[in-house]
């Protein structure tokens, strides 16, 4: 479908390259869908639980006696907004799920707050996702996740699950919140996977 | 969670301009007719799609303004002009009636209102965060359930749908407040931002069990979902909707 806005010039992007529909912002914006949750890291905990019912459990002195990446990720909400070059400080999903044994394909990510969100198993390995606990060199703020949220820059951003408390692995797809309302199941920003069936 | 029985693709349509109505300075309400609209809920929002002559193209998200009757292929949105912004400039200000707008939609399942939702309603709107809570109270016009209305505003000069809200008012179940932060009209003394007393004044009662909708800026979201959850309000039962300051 081919028309045309009568009187509409916009704004050419600069030569930074964005997925397709992204703006560049310096802000960062917050979007979450209720009050932010106050997690002290003394109560945090993260679990993963596998599809034969295994758990795997780290506090927050755990998660911090992990080895730790910087990372630097441009990050894109599916509101549009893309942010560059943001610096992140945590732990890879390698570390984390080295001695978890399973054969799953999915994972849906819980959160304090009660929010969830799902991608596939293969999405979280490989040097692609972290559990981060520091933004630009501070703590995260609540507001942003903290004290601690999933990183996995390559989807958009409502699959770095804010406040993340754990993993469960399944053999079937069982889809998170937005994706209950009818966003994308896999949400690849550069494919413009923004809603269901795009 | 479960999985969505159906998942529908959403494709773009063109709706027509049917009327672009001033609403303050900066904001207008911009009446679509969409012949094959397949209806909405109450606060969820769309996506439009601008198209310059050379193929170029812009999209933003906004909320729908008006509630979904059935029957009619009329919606309207209301659009706060950003400064610098790209899309929200040629909406408010160039558009205008007869012309064609691309669009798709709707989106969002969870800051909506139903009617046959139980319990009282509490609304709080901050600035153009009055557009999803403007369609919640269209679609409550039907409906006996109780429903507060808390809307922060600069000064009296920036309430959108000033006549719309007057009638919504007249309801018995429907009760308006306005909350000025910078200049308040004649007659209203207080100025000043929502706090822990206009909380607790105006809002429901936390024993009232309302469901919550919170929407506007990030900053006053932020602010009312933290007053709420600390006058005792059910985090679960507080839905926000953040606009945020890079809105286009």
């Amino acid at each position: 479908m081919g028309i045309v806005s009568p009187g509409f010039t916009g704004r050419r992007r600069s030569a930074e390259e964005l997925p397709p529909g992204q703006y560049l912002t310096h802000d960062f914006p917050v979007l979450s869908a209720g009050p932010t949750p106050q997690v002290r890291t003394e109560h945090w905990e993260f679990t993963v639980t596998t599809e034969s019912g295994a758990k795997h459990k780290w506090d927050w002195a755990a998660l911090m006696a992990l080895p730790s990446e910087e990372v630097t990720k441009d990050i894109h909400c599916v509101t549009r907004w893309s942010k560059l070059q943001t610096e992140w400080q945590g732990v890879s999903l390698d570390t984390l799920l080295a001695d978890v044994e399973t054969g799953a394909d999915f994972a849906l990510v819980s959160s304090y707050g009660g929010y969830t969100t799902n991608l596939p198993l293969d999405d979280l390995l490989d040097g692609q996702a972290w559990i981060a606990y520091e933004y630009e060199g501070e703590p995260i703020h609540s507001e942003h996740g903290g004290p601690a949220r999933l990183l996995v820059p390559h989807l958009y951003f409502w699959k770095s699950a804010k406040w993340v408390r754990g993993l469960t692995l399944s053999d079937t797809e069982d889809f998170g919140f937005w994706e209950t309302a009818g966003y994308h199941e896999y949400g690849d920003p550069w494919k413009e996977q923004r809603y269901a069936g795009d | 969670m479960e999985r969505t029985a159906v998942r529908r693709r959403l494709s773009w349509q063109v709706a027509t301009v049917a009327e672009v109505r001033r609403e303050t300075a900066t904001a207008s309400t911009i009446v679509l007719d969409v012949p094959d609209w397949p209806g909405h809920l109450a606060g969820q929002h769309l996506d439009v799609r601008l198209t310059a002559d050379d193929g170029y193209r812009a999209s933003r998200s906004y909320s729908i303004a008006s509630a979904w009757t059935g029957t009619s292929s009329t919606i309207e949105l209301t659009v706060e002009q950003v400064p610098d912004g790209e899309v929200s400039p040629y909406l408010v200000g160039v558009l205008k009636p007869g012309d064609p707008l691309e669009l798709r939609g709707p989106v969002g399942g969870w800051f909506v209102w139903k009617p046959e939702q139980e319990g009282p309603v509490q609304l709080i709107g901050g600035g153009s965060g009055i557009v999803p809570l403007r369609a919640m109270l269209q679609a409550h016009t039907a409906s006996t359930t109780p429903v507060r209305l808390l809307y922060s505003v600069r000064r009296p000069e920036s309430v959108i749908y000033v006549d719309d809200l007057k009638h919504l008012a007249s309801a018995d179940n429907v009760h308006v407040s306005l909350v000025y932060t910078r200049e308040a009209p004649p007659g209203e003394p207080r100025v000043g931002r929502i706090d822990a007393e206009v909380i607790d004044r105006l809002a429901f009662k936390p024993t009232d069990d309302p469901t919550t909708y919170v929407c506007g800026p990030t900053p006053f979201v932020e602010t009312v979902a933290d007053l709420l959850v600390a006058a005792g309000h059910n985090p679960d039962r507080i839905r926000t909707e953040r606009f945020g300051p890079t809105g286009g």
